[in-house]
């Protein structure tokens, strides 16, 4: 016998491709690629069994009321408005400019980095709405709402750092959501009228 | 002159399949790295809004979700269309998802407890009545940071 030598065989891998085709589509199958995206909210706590029905009376001139009724009209303040409308309608009622009679008050605040600044920390935006009103059509109000304070977070970040409110550091984020703190009350839920 | 070999069958060389495996391989790496396991089988069909100021979802396993819509075909002659609340892998009512919400958070790890989210995945064409039912029950269950589940949209 000649001592030649002898190759090992190769291992026919012509299946492997079959292999790897098979975990690809099983793979494809039972997983999901949605990433999950959403408006991030906070509801308050429940209310205490023994606490009194004290309603915080705040001033008229602070509370902005977004009301959205079972035909998903919406009304902001006194007016029938679009949802376009809205978030411009809400960041005039959180700015006041011209210190407006009728817009909240204008108080001084200190924060950290910017320092003494005159804001309408009284304000409230309280949204209500109705059981027959469409999830769709409230999540839009929400949307303009938190539009709204995104806009201005944005602004004041811009004038202050010259950056946006995403690109600052942690401690000046937070002293800018300090500045414009997301005050948005949802109601008690109440039915009114009719299914 | 030039020879034409016409009686000759020239065969066409077989493609060199070798490197395939790689190929697959490396896109069976990509699917499993970009997608997550589906964790339940959704028996609700839902499409949810979209939204603008959308964030991303951080951190999958503090968050639990509700989803709440029609049930599927499969469900339709047995839950009936309306509108149906899914915990888990079953149709459940309101009155269950307070007790779920405990619960889920028992099972988690007790560090992470106070940043538990939950996410509302919820049918656009769905009226309020339910998710405010819903919204009150998390309340009662001290599960305060929500999610109402969006597509983002320019």
């Amino acid at each position: 016998m000649a001592k030649g030598n002898r190759k090992v065989p190769d291992i026919n891998s012509s299946s492997t491709a079959d292999i790897a085709f098979l975990l690809l589509i099983f793979f494809l199958i039972t997983t999901s690629m949605d990433t999950d995206r959403g408006l991030v909210r906070k509801l308050p706590p429940p209310p205490e069994k023994d606490q009194k029905q004290t309603d915080m009376v705040a001033k008229k001139r602070n509370v902005l009321i977004v009301k959205i009724n079972m035909n998903n009209e919406i009304m902001c303040g006194d007016s029938y408005i679009t949802v376009d409308q809205l978030k411009n309608r809400v960041k005039e009622f959180i700015l006041n400019e011209n210190g407006d009679e009728n817009l909240p008050e204008l108080s001084e605040k200190n924060i950290p980095i910017f320092g003494k600044v005159m804001l309408t920390a009284k304000h409230v935006i309280s949204l209500q709405n109705d059981r027959g009103t469409s999830y769709d059509a409230y999540i839009g109000v929400q949307n303009e709402i938190v539009a709204a304070y995104n806009d201005l977070r944005n602004e004041v970040s811009q004038k202050q750092f010259g950056k946006s409110y995403s690109e600052l550091t942690e401690d000046q984020q937070a002293a800018v959501r300090q500045y414009y703190p997301q005050k948005i009350s949802e109601a008690e839920p109440k039915s009114y009228g009719g299914k | 002159m030039g020879k034409f070999n016409k009686s000759g069958k020239k065969e066409m060389p077989a493609l060199n399949t070798s490197s395939l495996p790689d190929l697959i391989f490396t896109l069976l790496f990509f699917f499993m790295i970009v997608t997550t396991m589906r964790e339940v089988t959704l028996k609700v069909q839902f499409r949810v809004p979209s939204a603008t100021e959308t964030e991303k979802l951080e951190k999958k396993s503090l968050v639990t979700f509700i989803y709440v819509g029609k049930p599927t075909q499969e469900f339709i002659n047995k839950m009936g269309a309306g509108t149906r609340i899914q915990l888990n892998d079953a149709f459940a009512e309101v009155s269950q998802v307070q007790d779920y919400i405990i619960q889920e958070r028992a099972n988690m790890a007790e560090a992470d407890q106070p940043f538990m989210q939950v996410s509302l995945k919820v049918d656009k064409d769905c009226k309020m009545g339910i998710v405010t039912d819903i919204k009150q029950a998390l309340r009662q269950a001290y599960a305060l940071k929500i999610n109402y589940s969006a597509a983002q949209r320019q």
